[in-house]
């Protein structure tokens, strides 16, 4: 036990410390790193609790795909730290409010978390039955009792990855393109034409 | 615990220390061997020698570079971003190691088996991007910038495709525990049935670990040498060692995915006497031939033509055949468990 009580208290440590350097580093892509060492830190902390499955897809998902486009965008924005620092004061009414609302929300769970922690257990779905590994589990809550939920969800992520696509979409005129169809259908008559050279003439 | 402290955590820790530096030591000097091997398998197809100075047929090459390395100097460039700069080959070096944790080598010869082997590997391999992008933006110089944008890119785009792949395996197989995995392959290894995906995995591997075609981050002939322009002595090898163990690492993926892992290819008498990890070792070997094979006889893919490959064709292909596979285990009733 005493193995598992110090790795989660490294990990949780490593999480809110890294947490608080992404507000607080004055480098965006340090900012962009920090969160990457906050999701990896909780993946371990998913798998104190015996959730594997959840661990591994938070890294592929979060760290192996959404933070590398993530630090991808931020490492190429040419931030002026002069510029940002200057509407500080103008932007501190409404980013209080937005933490005031979140402090609030945050109070809200943890109140209803050791006021009535039997509220918990009703609002949860009920684990499938049997010996399963939480994998099989997930799968069967997933897609057998919520399939049509998560069906919502997959529509909702395409829905704005269309979006997404069809903002930064833009016919461009006299673009050369490599139209690999177009040459591999190309016959050789197209292509070579066998001429007849006199001697000092040309063509 | 049972035991008390000593029998407790003492023991078991030492035990795995000592299974960890059994893995790594051997991984080493592999790393170092293939790229002797590499070097003589190229010499070879451009009917050179390759090293043949130090040691018998330069077979003392390897280790001969290593003390090269260690003994350069180390240079940061002075506007470099001195801790992203010397964390980034660190953890390329790291991650290229700690994947190997769950590879079995034989039935039960593995050091942490897990029930989500496979998506722990994912997970490694597709973390390697940020040794590469961190290299390049700590640099501060504009090839190793270069280098690392067209890595960001091209690892993403090809890990959709091998994350694909994977589910096509785990359809047949209906567990993510690489030793399952390679049970399930008894009789049939899955490179048979499934063959464009093992074709599709490793030319995926190929692009997840930088190898020529599609080096587009390197591209000395382009960009310098791309992410590890500015890189000097140990923190260049360290880069170098990681590259070498991912192509190992993505082999012994492969193998385990498609070849049969440790499994003899045939299961009577001559070819079950030779012991399981010696197999996966020759798996691992033919398709790193093929590795170098490959950058022995292609030419560099262009940025445009790598991106149509993952997207246009990689990705469409592998979809289509998780929904195929998918439908012929139901239709014909083949569904694991």
């Amino acid at each position: 036990m005493i193995i598992e009580t110090i790795a989660f208290y490294l990990f949780a440590f490593i999480t809110i410390a890294s947490a608080v350097m992404v507000i607080s580093s004055k480098n965006p892509v340090h900012s962009v790193l920090f969160l990457i060492l906050a999701f990896f830190n909780s993946a371990g902390l998913f798998i104190l609790m015996g959730a594997e499955f959840l661990a591994m897809i938070l890294i592929v998902v979060y760290v192996g795909a959404v933070a590398v486009l993530f630090l991808f965008v931020v490492m190429m924005l040419d931030v002026n730290f002069a510029e940002l620092r200057a509407g500080f004061l103008q932007y501190l009414p409404i980013g209080g409010l937005i933490g005031l609302i979140l402090l609030i929300e945050l109070i809200f769970i943890l109140s209803a978390w050791v006021l009535a922690p039997e509220a918990e257990t009703v609002a949860r779905a009920p684990v499938p039955g049997g010996d399963i590994s939480n994998t099989d589990a997930l799968g069967r809550l997933i897609y057998t009792d919520y399939a049509y939920l998560f069906q919502a969800a997959g529509l909702i992520l395409l829905v704005a990855m269309i979006g997404a696509i069809v903002l930064t979409l833009r016919e461009r005129v006299g673009v050369r393109k490599q139209k690999i169809a177009d040459q591999i259908a190309r016959k050789r008559e197209e292509a070579v034409a066998v001429r007849k050279v006199g001697t000092g003439e040309g063509i | 615990m049972d035991g008390g402290f000593w029998g407790g955590y003492v023991w078991p820790g030492i035990i795995i220390i000592l299974q960890i530096i059994a893995i790594i030591v051997p991984l080493i000097v592999a790393v170092a061997y293939l790229t002797y091997a590499e070097r003589k398998v190229l010499g070879a197809m451009q009917l050179r020698q390759g090293p043949m100075v130090v040691g018998p047929w330069g077979l003392l090459q390897p280790i001969a570079d290593g003390i090269k390395m260690i003994g350069k100097e180390t240079i940061i460039p002075s506007g470099a971003n001195r801790v992203v700069f010397m964390i980034a080959p660190m953890l390329t070096f790291l991650l290229s190691l700690v994947a190997w944790a769950v590879i079995p080598f034989d039935y039960g010869l593995v050091l942490a088996d897990i029930n989500v082997g496979i998506l722990y590997l994912f997970a490694i391999s597709s973390l390697g991007v940020y040794g590469i992008i961190m290299a390049g933006w700590a640099s501060n110089s504009k090839y190793a910038f270069l280098g690392a944008m067209r890595s960001a890119a091209q690892m993403v785009s090809y890990e959709v495709s091998i994350g694909f792949v994977i589910i096509t395996v785990l359809i047949c197989v209906g567990s993510l525990n690489l030793t399952d995995i390679v049970m399930a392959q008894e009789g049939l290894w899955f490179a048979i049935p499934l063959f464009p995906m093992f074709v599709v995995f490793f030319i995926s591997a190929l692009a997840e670990t930088n190898r020529s075609p599609f080096d587009l981050p390197e591209g000395e002939s382009e960009i310098t040498g791309g992410f590890m322009v500015e890189y000097s002595s140990m923190t260049y090898a360290l880069f170098f060692l990681g590259e070498y163990a991912n192509m190992i690492l993505m082999s012994g993926m492969t193998t385990i995915l498609f070849l049969g892992g440790w499994l003899p290819p045939f299961d009577f008498a001559p070819f079950t006497w030779i012991p399981g990890p010696i197999w996966f070792a020759l798996k691992v070997a033919v398709l790193l031939f093929i590795f170098i094979w490959v950058r022995g006889t292609m030419p560099r893919f262009r940025y445009d033509q790598l991106m149509r490959l993952g997207w246009k064709i990689f990705l469409p292909f592998s979809l289509i055949w998780v929904v195929l596979t998918a439908g012929a285990v139901v239709a014909f009733d083949w569904l694991p468990n």
